[in-house]
C-alpha cells in the first residue's frame, strides 16, 4: 500500500511540476493544482497507512489513525482552494492585460 | 495568563472584520478605523516589548489547551522586537497612504489589516503548521495588496509573486508532514526536544525536513537563487505596500533564526547546525548578486528593491555565524534596516511625485521645485543605507565585521561586505546626482512638497539618528535577545513546564 501511495504522490508532483515549467498561464494553475494534490496525499500518508482505523473515539474500533495529519490535510486543502481559486482569476487577468498566456507576458515561443 | 499576548493579532482582525462588514462606509471612516486600530497595535506592540525585555518567556495556550498537544503563541525579546518593528513600518506606511495611495484599487484597509494580523501571528506563534497558518493568510493579504491599484506591470510580477509563493507553501507542507512523521509534534519546542534525542536513523529524514524549511524560508527572504521575484513585485507595488513589503522579506528570516536556533541549533544532537554549511555563502551571494542590481537599477524603487536583497544578504551573514556576536549584530541591523528600506521606497515614491513626467528613472528631468528638503531626506536615507558615518547603518556594519572576526570565514566576509559597501555608495550616489543635478534647463515643477507624505519618511529616515543615540540600550537588547536564543532550554522549559531528559543532557543539565 505504501508503494502505490508513494507512486501516486511521485507521479501528481512530477506532472505539476512539469506543468509549472511550461510558463503558460493556464498549466501553471493546473500543475499547482496536481502539486498541491500530490502535496495533501504526502501530509496525509504521514499519519502512516493503516485500514479501518478510525480516527475519531469509536466504541468498535481496534486500532486508531492518527487523527492529527488529517486535519492538517483538511487545513490544506482549504488554503490551497482557496490560492487557486485566486490564482486562476488572476491568471486570466493576467492574460486579457498581458495580451499572451507566457507567464512572463509578451513572449510568443 | 497576560492576554494582552494575542491582541496583536486580534485587533487586526476584529478591525478587518468590521471594514467588511461595510459599517464604516465611506473612504473617511475607513481610514479612520484602519488608522485607529494601527495606532493602538503600535502602541499595544510597545507595551509587550516593555514587558518582554526584561527576559523570560511570556507563553499563551490558545483556548487552555496544554501545550505540546494545543497551539501556544510565545513572547520573548524576539518575537516582541519583530511586533513593534512592525507595527512602526505599518504605521507610517498607513499615514502615507492616507495621502491617496489607498484609493488607487479598492479594499486597500482591510487587505492591509489582514496582512498586519498575518505579520503578528507569525511571529508571535510558538508551532509549526500554525506558522504556515499564518504564512498562508500574510501572503494572501499580500497578493491582493500587490495588484492594488491594477495595471499590467503589477499584474505580471504579482503573477510571479504568486506561483512561487504557492510552490514555497507546497514546500512548507512537505518539510511539516516530514517532520511531523518522524517527530510526532508540531509543537516548536516539543519538536525541539524530538529532535535533539532522535535516533541516528531518523536524523537524515530530520536533516532534508530542516533544510527544506530553508529553502521555503528563502523563498521568502529572497536569498538566491530564489530572488527574482523580488525586484520586481517591489518595483511594481504602490509605495505604502513597498514599504509595508519590507517586513515581509524579514518574516523569513526571523522564521530562519527561530527555528535554526530553537530546533536545529547547536544542541540538537544528529541535526544540530545543519543549516550554517549553507547559510552563510548563500548570503554573501545574496549580497553580490544585490549590489550588482543596486548598480544596474534605472530607477530609484529597483535600486531600493536590490538594496533590500543585500541587506537580508547581510542579515543571514551575521545569522550565519551562529554564534552571540553574530545574531545580535544581525538583529541591530535588522532594526536599521527595516525601517530606513521603508522610509526610502516612501521617499523614492515622493520623488517620483515630484519629478513628474520622469517618474523615478535616472534620467534627466526638469527640477524639483525647492530640492532641498527632498534632497536632504535623500541624502540621510542614502547616508543610512551605504553604512557610512555617523548613521545606524555604519554602526550595524561595524557590528558584523566584529562578530566576524573570530569565525573561520573572517577574509569572505569582511571582503564582501566592505566592497559590497563601496558598490552601494558608488551607486547611491550616482542615483542622487541623476535625480538631482542632472537636471535639463528647465523651469522646475512648481508643486510643493506635500507635509502628510513627507512626514513618515522624516519619522522613518530619523529612526537611523535614534539607533545610534539610543546605541548602547538598544544593542544591550540585540545582544540579550541573542543570547535568549542561544539557549533553547529556557524556551522549552517555559512552554512545556520541563525537559525531557534527552533535551537536558544534550544541553548540559538545563
Amino acid at each position: 500500500m505504501e508503494l502505490m501511495i508513494a507512486c501516486a504522490i511521485g507521479t501528481l508532483t512530477a506532472c505539476g511540476v512539469y506543468l509549472l515549467l511550461r510558463a503558460r498561464v493556464f498549466p501553471v494553475v493546473l500543475g499547482l493544482s496536481l502539486l498541491s494534490y500530490g502535496v495533501n496525499l504526502f501530509l496525509f500518508a504521514m499519519g502512516r497507512m493503516a485500514s479501518d482505523s478510525p480516527p475519531l473515539i469509536d466504541a468498535h474500533a481496534s486500532a486508531y489513525a492518527d487523527p492529527l495529519p488529517q486535519a492538517l490535510v483538511l487545513t490544506a486543502i482549504v488554503i490551497g482552494f482557496a490560492m487557486i481559486a485566486f490564482l486562476a482569476a488572476l491568471a486570466l487577468r493576467a492574460y486579457v492585460d498581458l495580451g499572451s498566456d507566457h507567464v512572463d507576458g509578451g513572449e510568443c515561443s | 495568563m497576560n492576554h494582552w499576548i494575542i491582541v496583536p493579532i486580534l485587533l487586526p482582525l476584529l478591525a478587518a472584520l468590521l471594514l467588511l462588514t461595510g459599517v464604516c462606509r465611506g473612504l473617511l471612516l475607513e481610514r479612520a478605523l484602519s488608522l485607529t486600530a494601527t495606532v493602538a497595535m503600535a502602541l499595544i506592540s510597545m507595551g509587550l516589548l516593555y514587558s518582554a525585555a526584561g527576559g523570560g518567556f511570556q507563553v499563551y495556550a490558545v483556548g487552555n489547551w496544554t501545550p505540546p498537544f494545543g497551539i501556544v503563541l510565545v513572547l520573548d525579546r524576539l518575537s516582541a522586537l519583530m511586533l513593534v518593528l512592525t507595527a512602526l513600518v505599518a504605521l507610517f506606511a498607513l499615514i502615507y497612504a492616507l495621502t491617496g495611495g489607498d484609493s488607487i484599487g479598492r479594499n486597500f484597509h482591510i487587505l492591509f489589516q489582514f496582512q498586519l494580523m498575518g505579520l503578528n501571528g507569525a511571529f508571535l506563534t510558538g508551532d509549526l503548521f500554525n506558522l504556515f497558518v499564518f504564512f498562508e493568510i500574510l501572503l494572501l493579504a499580500s497578493y491582493g495588496l500587490l495588484l492594488h491599484g491594477a495595471g499590467p506591470a503589477r499584474v505580471r510580477s504579482a503573477l510571479h509573486y504568486v506561483s512561487l509563493n504557492l510552490v514555497g507553501s507546497a514546500i512548507f507542507l512537505i518539510a511539516i508532514g516530514t517532520l511531523y512523521g518522524v517527530t510526532g509534534t508540531l509543537n516548536m519546542a516539543d519538536m525541539a526536544q524530538k529532535v535533539a534525542g532522535a535516533t541516528p536513523e531518523s536524523t537524515a529524514v530530520l536533516r532534508s525536513g530542516a533544510l527544506l524549511l530553508l529553502v521555503v524560508f528563502g523563498l521568502k527572504a529572497a536569498l538566491p537563487p530564489l530572488y527574482f521575484w523580488l525586484p520586481e513585485a517591489y518595483r511594481a507595488a504602490s509605495a505604502p505596500v513597498a514599504a509595508l513589503f519590507a517586513v515581509m522579506t524579514k518574516v523569513g528570516v526571523y522564521a530562519i533564526l527561530r527555528l535554526f536556533t530553537l530546533i536545529f541549533g547547536p544542541e540538537a544532537g544528529g541535526s544540530a547546525l545543519v543549516a550554517e554549511p549553507w547559510l552563510l555563502p548563500v548570503s554573501l551571494a545574496a549580497m553580490v548578486l544585490g549590489v550588482l542590481g543596486v548598480l544596474a537599477g534605472r530607477d530609484l524603487r529597483t535600486l531600493v528593491a536590490y538594496l533590500v536583497v543585500a541587506s537580508v544578504g547581510t542579515l543571514l551573514t551575521a545569522v550565519g555565524l551562529f554564534d552571540a556576536k553574530g545574531i545580535g549584530a544581525a538583529l541591530f541591523y535588522l532594526i536599521h534596516t527595516t525601517l530606513i528600506t521603508a522610509g526610502l521606497f516612501l521617499l523614492a515614491d515622493l520623488i517620483g511625485t515630484l519629478r513628474g513626467g520622469a517618474g523615478d528613472r535616472f534620467e534627466p528631468a526638469a527640477p524639483i521645485f525647492r530640492p532641498q528638503f527632498v534632497g536632504a531626506l535623500f541624502f540621510v536615507g542614502t547616508v543610512a543605507a551605504a553604512g557610512m558615518p555617523p548613521l545606524s547603518g555604519f554602526a550595524c556594519k561595524i557590528m558584523i565585521l566584529q562578530a566576524a572576526r573570530e569565525s573561520t570565514a573572517m577574509s569572505w566576509v569582511w571582503g564582501v561586505v566592505l566592497a559590497t559597501s563601496l558598490l552601494n555608495l558608488l551607486a547611491l550616489s550616482r542615483a542622487g546626482s541623476m535625480l538631482f543635478w542632472n537636471t535639463l534647463p528647465e523651469k522646475p515643477n512648481g508643486e510643493p512638497v506635500p507635509v502628510m507624505a513627507s512626514a513618515p519618511i522624516i519619522v522613518l529616515l530619523a529612526f537611523s539618528f535614534l539607533l545610534i543615540a539610543l546605541g548602547n540600550p538598544i544593542s544591550a537588547f540585540t545582544a540579550a535577545t541573542a543570547e535568549q536564543l542561544l539557549e533553547p532550554a529556557g524556551y522549552i522549559k517555559s512552554v512545556l513546564g520541563h525537559l525531557s531528559g534527552d533535551a537536558m543532557r544534550l544541553a548540559g543539565g538545563g
